[in-house]
């Protein structure tokens, strides 16, 4: 099944909206991650928060409503919803590690069986720095990990990163085009296979072991 | 009252060799008629203590471009090519922390503290050489306290006692760094006639030495 880069992102972006619950605080990674606030239902009610000290992340400035001193993590000129927040980098990360964030969603390199998360540097190759993603992956109460199956043909989903970890033991549960994974002391349960793809799909795409329960296994809403 | 200075002024109080924290997250919130005086004055081995490296066109980008920066301290420099061209050439010293972490040890700095004890980093590089604790069951890193000779801050108004007011998300950085330094100058967008409402204040003027005016 070959899917283009924007379906495979949308995909992606529905399914881990379906794990945003009435009245959580998220903070969303940047880029396919931030695709996620795109499909959260009309009247499920979140509040995004923005490591650079905001809490009501809104959408993109208008040239009317842009202000020079309101941006987001990515430095472009957002808006701020009702019932939002500014605060210091000191408050922000206290937020993030000290657990008062619901879920957050964010990229990866690469993720593995028990959990561990490599997607901030490639030695050898220009690292951006992690800039809040240790923390963030730390201090969330749910990590999402929301990345394409594969890069350039390689699997991402490892029994071991070989990559620099982000941190250890944190991920809770990946979702890709293809799966919904869920990361238990046990190893990686495949929880919803795209009915785009079969089982086996999945199974011969991963550089790890996959425990699969034919009783539980769902179809991912795609 | 705190002293008024001019930019310029400001510029000679960051001699070669200075260790100085930056205000701002990218180009928000942060200081820049300080930083344009420092390279007027080829001013060179630079500590600079940062969230970033901006970019190369603005504010602390410059510094970096300019090759007057021997170190840096910060979380992220994915938006400024030149710190990573410089750093894979041995011409500048990176040290990559975590904005979390990088945050409280600024603030440890400025608080009297001896360092933090956070679980950001366990199991990975950033562990590398650091201290670490176990305390009810969850291991910890020992992060040191930063400290620099200067901060240059941004406000969004200031007042002649030094207090500042911060709009929107430019605070970032600016709340701790103002604690974390020696000197402490601040540059506002706006210098208030007479002085701020007291709830208004950030930044207390108590850690702020110069405004510049």
């Amino acid at each position: 099944m070959d899917l283009s880069k924007e379906q495979i992102r949308e995909i992606i972006a529905r399914r881990v909206a379906q794990e945003v619950k009435e009245g959580d605080v998220i903070t969303l990674g940047i880029g396919l991650p931030t695709e996620v606030a795109n499909y959260i239902p009309a009247d499920v009610h979140v509040m995004f928060q923005s490591e650079n000290g905001m809490v009501g992340l809104g959408k993109k400035a208008t040239h009317e409503t842009r202000d020079k001193s309101i941006t987001n993590a990515g430095g472009v000129h957002v808006e701020v919803k009702k019932g939002g927040a500014f605060f210091d980098s000191e408050m922000a990360f206290s937020m993030i590690r000290g657990g008062h964030i619901n879920a957050t969603v964010l990229g990866a390199l690469q993720v593995d069986e028990e959990g561990n998360l490599s997607n901030w540097m490639v030695p050898g190759v220009f690292t951006p720095g992690m800039g809040g993603a240790m923390d963030l992956v730390v201090g969330a109460q749910k990590v999402i990990v929301a990345m394409e199956h594969k890069a350039k043909g390689e699997p991402k989903i490892l029994k071991r990163c070989t990559l620099p970890l982000t941190a250890a033991k944190e991920v809770d549960l990946i979702v890709t085009e293809r799966c919904v994974l869920r990361v238990e002391p046990r190893g990686l349960i495949l929880q919803e296979v795209n009915p785009m793809f079969s089982v086996d799909d999945v199974i011969n795409s991963v550089g790890a072991n996959l425990i699969v329960e034919e009783n539980n296994l769902l179809a991912m809403a795609v | 009252m705190k002293k008024f200075i001019s930019a310029k002024e400001a510029g000679k109080l960051i001699p070669n060799g200075s260790s100085l924290m930056i205000g701002g997250f990218l180009n928000c919130g942060t200081p820049v008629k300080v930083i344009d005086e420092l390279i007027e004055n080829k001013v060179n081995n630079l500590t600079l203590i940062a969230n970033d490296t901006s970019v190369p066109e603005t504010d602390r980008g410059k510094l970096i471009v300019n090759k007057m920066v021997k170190k840096a301290i910060v979380g992220h420099i994915g938006t400024n090519p030149e710190t990573g061209r410089q750093m894979d050439a041995g011409e500048l010293e990176v040290e990559l922390v975590p904005l979390g972490t990088l945050v409280e040890r600024i603030r440890a700095g400025g608080s009297g503290l001896g360092g933090v004890l956070t679980p950001t980093g366990v199991g990975t590089l950033v562990e590398e050489g650091k201290q670490t604790m176990e305390i009810d069951g969850r291991k910890y890193l020992l992060e040191k306290p930063i400290k620099a000779d200067v901060a240059l801050i941004y406000g969004t108004k200031a007042d002649k006692f030094g207090n500042v007011f911060l709009h929107g998300t430019t605070r970032n950085f600016n709340t701790v760094m103002a604690m974390s330094a020696k000197t402490v100058i601040v540059e506002a967008d706006e210098i208030v006639d007479d002085c701020l409402d007291p709830d208004m204040v950030t930044i207390p003027g108590v850690f702020v030495d110069y405004i510049v005016a």
